[in-house]
């Protein structure tokens, strides 16, 4: 069984932040705005490079994402940040209207996403993001793993035409995927090969669902772990694939089960070939204050859930 | 540019394409359309540099346009098409099933001249001032025009883009309001009063002016290129354009009722007779 290791933890956020740095020395359409979480977003890098290409709205984010959708108008490619929570719920109307239905090249970069912000609360913690935009039509749905993802994601949504929905987090988690990746929007990461049970996962419970797959591996199963980091357009073909060989699946996500990658799955197994499915997300409940530790673990989250999770699943498919 | 009297006589033919057009599938906005025609007329056939032989998205080198209140679309599509950025014999085809021509304007359907859905109310001047925002960037000299009903300033977020386009002096921008007092429930006044606009929004750090006869085609040629005096300046431009509501119609004016409401056959008859050009080129 292929073994992941990680050197350090860094916050997703930084990825992004990293990301958009670099993609400002590279493409010069590439412009920058921020509804005052500028620190929070890890913008303050690329605000001080190009503060010609930096727009601070303030605390404005429907006229943020308006905003953006001008600048497309003359060929710039706007990357909109602010949380989660502001960056979907909030603003979904004019998203729908400014920016899908219109087919604006505006790149929606959402951090504090899920419950993993943690002490501030469930008014903050969007748990319905991922559901929101993938309903939209044409709109790219991609949840990064870790910071070398999220900047490998940052930088390639920039070469892709159309409206894209980009979802990160806070807290540092582990950093194991290569810095010198190249990501494929809608191309599934194959993470380990097995044949037990498949364990679909995205965001910040990819890692977890690594760590679920070892302890799996200890009492004889062994799991299939892919790294869904684009929830839409779905890797409909490593999806199905992989359930050809393990016919049942764990789906895993920091989101809640309606709506959320889970439901995509699943949606697309009833079009295909059911299979038993158990659902690793929040339970249609808001979140809390807490540690982002304690939040994973009161709303199972946590590793031992996957677990738990693929121990049911591999039992009801005999 | 066209002398005054051609501006007029184009009106009036604009006013035949909105009631037929209405007429035709029983629906639309006539309201609106009727009384926003000297501006938009004014506009794509006098006022603005832009090119509907070479439409391209970004329009980068000349004057583009935003109509924020998108349930116009009757008359702006009759602008754009006798500007020549489509077909005339397409406004048959308004709100009808496989249309360009939707209920409210869009890019979805690649119609030429059309830059931004709109139809859900606010959203007009954010995305105008982030094309000002891409022109300045672009070294761009040309202006960015929108236009906006009065009902529509009730939205939250017109004033985020208000406070936004002086603090960051966007002045390559001109709005415009058209300030018929009327929206779908009745008066402005009644339904939500917007205080005194002119204060307003020259708190918020704007150039403002006032056309008082935004139906008389001299009056809001004037007051554009008053405007456009403006520009260049460190403020944005709004220019708040008093209108009636139905213009050109006299059963369609003094009265919020025509909003929204498409004339019937007999309405439709009674309206073009009072919508003479003497050359009459109907699609």
């Amino acid at each position: 069984m292929k073994k992941y290791t990680f050197t350090e933890k860094k916050d997703t956020r930084s990825g992004f932040g990293a990301g958009l740095s670099e993609l400002g020395k590279k493409n010069p359409n590439v412009v920058a705005l921020c509804a005052d979480l500028t620190g929070s977003l890890k913008m303050d890098a690329f605000q001080k490079e190009f503060p010609e290409r930096f727009v601070q709205v303030g605390i404005a984010e429907a006229n943020m994402i308006g905003i953006a959708a001008g600048l497309t108008i003359g060929g710039k490619i706007p990357f909109t940040g602010t949380f989660a929570n502001f960056s979907t719920g909030r603003v979904y109307d004019q998203i729908r209207q400014s920016v899908a239905y219109s087919g604006k090249n505006v790149k929606i970069c959402a951090s504090h996403a899920g419950l993993t912000l943690g002490e501030d609360g469930a008014t903050h913690q969007i748990l319905e993001d991922i559901g929101l935009m993938k309903m939209l039509p044409g709109m790219v749905v991609i949840n990064p793993c870790d910071y070398n993802q999220t900047k490998a994601a940052t930088m390639a949504i920039a070469d892709y035409k159309g409206p894209v929905y980009l979802r990160f987090g806070r807290p540092a988690v582990p950093n194991f995927t290569p810095a010198d990746q190249t990501f494929e929007i809608g191309k599934a990461v194959h993470l380990i090969h097995g044949h037990d049970v498949s364990i679909f996962a995205t965001g910040h419970l990819v890692w977890k669902a690594i760590q679920a797959a070892e302890i799996l591996a200890e009492k004889g199963i062994n799991a299939d772990v892919i790294n869904i980091h684009t929830i839409k357009p779905l890797d409909e073909g490593a999806v199905l694939e992989s359930l050809s060989r393990t016919r049942c699946v764990v789906t895993a996500e920091e989101h809640q089960m309606h709506g959320g990658l889970g439901d995509s799955i699943a949606q697309l197994l009833a079009r295909n070939n059911p299979y038993p499915q158990e659902y690793v997300a929040v339970n249609d409940s808001f979140g809390e204050s807490g540690t982002p530790d304690e939040l994973l673990r009161k709303y199972g989250l946590e590793t031992e859930n996957i677990v738990e999770a693929a121990l049911k699943v591999f039992n009801r498919k005999s | 540019m066209a002398d005054t009297a051609q501006l007029q006589k184009i009106c009036t033919q604009v006013r035949r394409d909105i009631v037929r057009m209405v007429h035709a599938v029983n629906s639309g906005h006539p309201g609106g359309s009727l009384g926003c025609t000297e501006y938009m007329v004014a506009l794509y056939f006098g006022i603005m540099k832009h090119h509907p032989d070479k439409w391209n998205m970004d329009g980068t080198g000349e004057d583009i346009f935003f109509l924020s209140n998108g349930h116009i679309s009757p008359v702006f599509y009759s602008v754009l098409a006798r500007s020549g950025y489509f077909p005339v014999s397409e406004l048959s085809t308004f709100r009808k099933l496989n249309s360009r021509l939707q209920g409210h304007p869009t890019t979805h359907e690649h119609l030429p001249g059309v830059r931004i859905a709109s139809g859900s109310l606010g959203q007009g001047m954010s995305v105008a001032i982030g094309a000002a925002l891409a022109k300045k960037l672009n070294k761009d000299q040309s202006i960015v025009y929108s236009l906006h009903g009065d009902g529509e300033l009730q939205e939250g977020q017109i004033w985020e883009a208000a406070m936004f386009a002086a603090g960051n002096k966007v002045d390559n921008y001109i709005a415009t309001i058209d300030y018929n007092g009327r929206q779908i429930d009745g008066d402005v006044d009644k339904v939500l009063p917007l205080g005194d606009l002119r204060a307003k929004f020259l708190a918020f750090g704007w150039e403002v002016l006032e056309t008082e006869q935004g139906n008389d085609m001299a009056a809001v040629i004037e007051g554009l290129n008053k405007a456009k005096a403006l520009t260049g300046k460190g403020k944005p431009v709004i220019i708040i354009m008093k209108t009636e509501m139905g213009a050109g119609i006299d059963f369609m004016m003094g009265s919020h009722k025509w909003h929204g409401v498409a004339p019937n056959d007999e309405q439709l008859a009674q309206s073009l007779t009072q919508l003479i050009t003497g050359t009459e080129e109907d699609y």
